[in-house]
């Protein structure tokens, strides 16, 4: 039954049960072979074409001495490009927020998460309702998302943070702190935004995962005596682990991407242009296709070194088969 | 149930596939009607770009000719046309360029020269257009790659009534220390305003713009005339130093996150009684529902070692080489740049919305001089006075007052942009913000040098 | 199989009710929260109704008398919205259908007549979703331009697909791994073909599944904003591009652009209340039933 584990993945689910005989499948013949494989090969070579191949021209475009602006001056450059790449401190900062963004958003949004998971998992008047705002934060179109709370809820003047405090103070007759959110706190407020739109995600989730948990165990352990933070400790939280894993390699696998939220909140600007924004500037404003090339290269590099280490986590996932 | 389900699943895919198969009609996209008679023009999101808008059925009444608009934030056009047009890429025939992108653009041979269009359409009347811009919008060849929309300078823009109140007089050239003086006073003087509002975000365009003026007139420069980088020199120093003390001490709330929009509403809401910025902005704070109108004096751009440094500015039209509808774009230049385009926003829209700064002939009419009495004169002036082939105390490798007229400011103008801006936050020191620029733009000299 | 979700809740509330006091207590708590999460949503819309000088006001005016010209300046305020959101709806539909139909068989490949190593296909899939799109663009725009594919609708299409097979493919192998064998194995008795099988049985059978990958890949192609501001001009712009255009460095446009967002996001909101339970699925790769 295990003859199809591998190095990486001892196996994504059950084995599958449903040939006949599934130990046969790996002794058959070269036609039914094929056979098997040509309902995945469309996809397979789709996948190949549009997302592989063009790494091959990045890859080839990384070597060149290629600025758009500058068209008589292109030729081949050698490793000049890569030398630029890890000399630049600036593409340096841009590594270390980007790290830093998707593991503060994800931890906040899985933290944050799964308290309202727990609320939302008992029963009170308008659950329902709660559920549906809650979720609403993650339905708002990303940019549109972004936005709002660059021009709605930032802006020095008129957001909707400085005119509350202005609101609070009034009732007071006094004169309200007016910070200026996005200058001294940049960073801070692109992860606000990112959070506010993906907690719903992780709530979601965790709040599944909790419905999933055997209600028997639980009051059983209630009528044994157990305390409500045991019940948590040593029967929720195991259950969860899974569901948090889940949550947290999906939400990664997106902000560490995230261009919308840095591109429409800062431009960049402050220190928190991330590794997408990075390239994107190098190749969309600077024009150095060159060098956009190279950072390309090495933030796949990068993305594939910890990638094996994250398929690792989700091979353990699911092999349970959450 | 799942039969249901999958029945509404299949008329819903087949509707779809009715509305995918319209669609490849059209063969691009729904808005992708583009016909011989139609051009296609990329251009910045700014009022007077949206009046254009708005006013483009009278073109098509008047030529038979179609518009399709891809209106941008400014940045973000700026991404868009250099994508544009370094890729010859003809996804649109004509678009607003500026007199930075339009020399370098011209060198590359991405341009259609105009000149030819020009010999033939004797009632736009190039001769009227202002001469330092129309100068700036020609190419090194010495043809004319470009026709100014709109043009603009830079000027000081001051609450005359609080200056009454106050007792403060504005002098009629002042310097950049007179102005620090004056903001000091001015600081306070309502509750919650600020001595002056000046540009603090980062942008080439935005903070740089404001701030480049100030060195030019500090004596410094980006570069010498043999390239040498000049950033960490003493005079863009003590500019930028001076810059960024007096926005910090008697600046505008946010200066970090203010742009032109932002210094705007904080004059139009009394939350600053100086502003030192583009001349078209005296538009909208003398417009009819603009709680300053009236209230506003207008004093030339502030000096130190030169004699005028106002900036020059213009948002031009540029016809991509090589179209399919060359002849038609011209018309659609020659329309929207011509005398008679302002008269119809004037009758349209009032004449307080006329794309103004590039004609002389604006300045005498007096449909327009009626509602722009205040700052016509000091706006002309400023135009006029502009130098930009020489605008500080030292010669300059390249064209440019605001900015250095090569295509790798926008990258290191940006990068430096947004150390100056961290330095206006209190974030970074102005020494490291510069050392780096340094660095930046003495990397850019090297290659021009040798 | 399906609202899992949905239909526990009444078990577990008759199963507590010495706690209702306390439940009492952590609805007040849950309520606030969901108020404060959504309150950047309703200001959004509040402020889409207002005029541009009451929507930036300080402090907010709440009450400001409500306009609809923030609308009246999308739909006509020189530029027709319905292109672009017509562009968005067909890069959408048109890149889940093709992706339904590549991930289902392939889906099926991994599934219920595996290939060998389909563990390494699925892990295949997923890793290519770690690599980031925008190392890619360059390239795509330069062959793009050079084949005449720019600004085109289809280009997206074929782009939103590859960004979404793998999720589907995921998505779709744990819902047909849900069918149970005896089906399948009845059928294939009864001589029944690959593409009978799959039209009769595994389709149907797993519409839930395939509702709730779709919806998923649906979201993922309407929000997408990289590929789209470079790829597109004048033709194939979509809503998310279209939308960022309404920020302008010169005067107000805040009630206008809150407006376009609220239009721009009404699909998805609209779509994800209507099927909160498919979208617990989607979300977790088909993971979560």
């Amino acid at each position: 039954m295990t003859t199809v584990s591998t190095d990486r993945a001892p196996s994504v689910d059950k084995p599958p049960r449903r040939s006949s005989a599934p130990d046969a499948a790996y002794s058959l013949s070269s036609r039914e072979r094929w056979m098997r494989r040509a309902p995945l090969l469309p996809g397979l070579i789709f996948l190949i074409i549009v997302t592989q191949l063009p790494f091959v021209a990045t890859l080839v475009i990384s070597f060149m001495r290629w600025n758009a602006l500058s068209p008589q001056n292109k030729g081949f450059a050698g490793i000049d490009n890569y030398r630029k790449v890890f000399s630049d401190s600036a593409l340096r900062a841009s590594i270390v927020f980007t790290i830093v963004l998707t593991v503060t958003v994800v931890l906040v949004s899985l933290l944050l998460g799964m308290l309202i998971a727990l609320l939302l998992d008992r029963a009170f008047f308008g659950r329902g309702v709660v559920r549906t705002l809650m979720i609403t934060p993650f339905l708002v179109v990303p940019v549109a998302a972004a936005l709002l709370f660059k021009h709605g809820i930032y802006n020095p003047s008129f957001g909707l943070l400085n005119g509350t405090l202005t609101a609070i103070w009034n009732v007071f007759n006094g004169s309200a702190p007016q910070p200026d959110w996005l200058t001294e706190h940049p960073k801070l407020m692109i992860e606000a935004q990112l959070i506010w739109q993906w907690t719903p995600f992780m709530m979601l989730i965790l709040l599944a995962g909790l419905q999933s948990r055997d209600k028997e165990v639980v009051q059983a352990a209630h009528v044994d005596g157990a305390s409500p933070w045991q019940v948590f400790r040593y029967i929720t939280f195991p259950h969860l682990r899974k569901y948090l894993e889940l949550g947290g390699l999906l939400g990664s696998i997106y902000i560490v991407q995230n261009f919308d939220s840095v591109f429409t909140i800062t431009s960049g600007g402050l220190g928190t242009a991330n590794l997408p924004y990075t390239i994107y500037q190098t190749f969309f404003s600077a024009h150095d296709y060159g060098l956009a090339s190279a950072q390309g290269v090495v933030v796949v590099v990068g993305s594939l070194i910890i990638a094996t280490f994250a398929l690792r986590v989700v091979s353990s996932l699911f092999e349970e088969g959450v | 149930m799942p039969g249901r389900t999958f029945r509404t699943v299949a008329t819903m895919v087949a509707a779809l596939t009715v509305a995918g198969s319209l669609s490849a009609c059209g063969g691009l996209g729904w808005a992708g009607n583009s016909g011989p008679n139609t051009i296609r023009v990329l251009m910045v999101n700014n009022p007077q770009m949206i009046d254009l808008q708005k006013l483009a059925p009278e073109f098509t009444k008047e030529t038979g000719v179609k518009v399709n608009f891809t209106t941008l934030p400014e940045d973000d056009l700026r991404d868009k046309a250099s994508q544009e047009f370094s890729s010859q890429a003809h996804q649109y025939d004509l678009a607003t360029l500026s007199n930075f992108e339009i020399p370098i653009y011209s060198k590359n041979k991405w341009l259609e020269p105009m000149d030819t269009y020009l010999a033939k359409d004797t009632a736009f009347n190039q001769g009227d257009i202002l001469k330092p811009i129309a100068q700036s919008l020609s190419g090194s060849d010495g043809k004319i790659y470009g026709e100014p929309f709109y043009g603009e300078s830079s000027f000081l823009m001051y609450r005359k009534d609080i200056f009454q109140d106050k007792g403060l007089t504005m002098p009629a050239h002042p310097t950049w220390q007179q102005v620090a003086d004056l903001a000091t006073k001015a600081d306070g003087a309502k509750p919650g305003m600020k001595g002056i509002c000046l540009r603090g975000q980062p942008g080439w365009g935005q903070v740089l713009a404001p701030l480049t003026t100030v060195v030019n007139t500090f004596g410094g420069t980006w570069f010498n005339k043999d390239w040498s980088a000049q950033v960490s020199a003493p005079p863009f120093k003590e500019a930028t130093n001076f810059y960024i003390d007096l926005v910090r001490k008697h600046g505008e709330i946010g200066a970090a996150q203010s742009g032109f929009t932002e210094c705007l509403t904080s004059l139009e809401q009394s939350k600053v009684a100086m502003w030192y910025d583009a001349t078209s902005a005296a538009g909208s704070l003398e417009a009819k529902d603009s709680p300053v109108a009236g209230k506003i004096g207008y004093a030339p751009a502030p000096v130190v070692k030169t004699k005028t440094s106002g900036w020059l500015y213009a948002w031009s039209w540029a016809i991509e080489k090589g179209g399919k509808h060359l002849s038609n774009a011209w018309k659609f230049v020659s329309w929207a740049s011509s005398q008679a385009y302002e008269k119809l926003v004037g009758d349209k829209l009032g004449w307080a919305n006329v794309p103004a700064g590039k004609r002389a002939s604006t300045y005498s009419n007096p449909d327009y001089l009626k509602v722009a009495a205040a700052f016509a004169k000091p706006t002309l002036e400023a135009i006029q006075s502009a130098n930009p082939t020489s605008p500080g105390v030292q010669p300059r490798p390249t064209g440019g007052i605001q900015f250095v007229d090569i295509p790798e400011f926008t990258d290191f103008g940006t990068k430096v942009s947004q150390d100056i801006s961290s330095a206006i936050a209190g974030k970074k020191s102005v020494d490291s913000a510069l050392s780096n620029g340094q660095k930046l733009a003495s990397a850019v000299g090297k290659t021009y040098a040798s | 199989m399906t609202a899992a979700v949905a239909t526990r809740p009444t078990t577990h509330a008759e199963k507590e009710p010495r706690k209702s006091h306390a439940n009492v207590y952590f609805g007040v708590i849950a309520w606030i929260i969901g108020i404060i999460f959504v309150v950047p949503v309703l200001f959004m819309i509040l402020t889409s109704f207002h005029s541009e000088a009451d929507a930036s006001t300080n402090p907010p005016s709440v009450g400001a008398p409500l306009t609809l010209d923030g609308y009246r300046e999308f739909f006509s305020g020189g530029i027709d919205p319905w292109p672009y959101l017509a562009n968005s709806l067909t890069a959408s539909v048109l890149s889940t259908i093709i992706v339904l139909a590549l991930a289902i068989p392939a889906a099926y490949a991994c599934s219920i007549r595996p290939v060998r190593k389909w563990t390494d296909v699925m892990f295949f899939f997923l890793s290519t979703k770690m690599l980031p799109p925008v190392a890619g663009l360059l390239p795509i725009y330069l062959i793009a331009q050079r084949i005449n594919m720019l600004d085109n609708i289809f280009l997206l299409v074929i782009l939103y697909t590859s960004m979404n097979l793998p999720i589907a493919v995921w998505m779709m192998r744990s819902f047909l791994a849900e069918i149970p064998p005896a089906i399948l194995e009845a059928a294939s008795i009864d001589g029944a073909g690959l593409l009978y099988q799959m039209r009769r049985i595994i389709v149907p059978i797993s519409m839930p599944g395939i509702a709730a990958t779709s919806l998923i890949c649906f979201i993922f192609s309407w929000n997408e904003l990289l590929f789209a501001r470079v790829l597109t001009g004048v033709s194939a712009q979509t809503g998310p591009v279209f939308l960022t255009s309404f920020v302008t460095s010169q005067g107000l446009f805040l009630a206008k652009v809150c407006a376009a967002a609220t239009i721009v996001s009404l699909p998805v909101l609209i779509a994800g209340f209507a099927a909160q339970d498919k979208l617990v699925q989607g979300l977790s790769l088909g993971a979560v039933k």
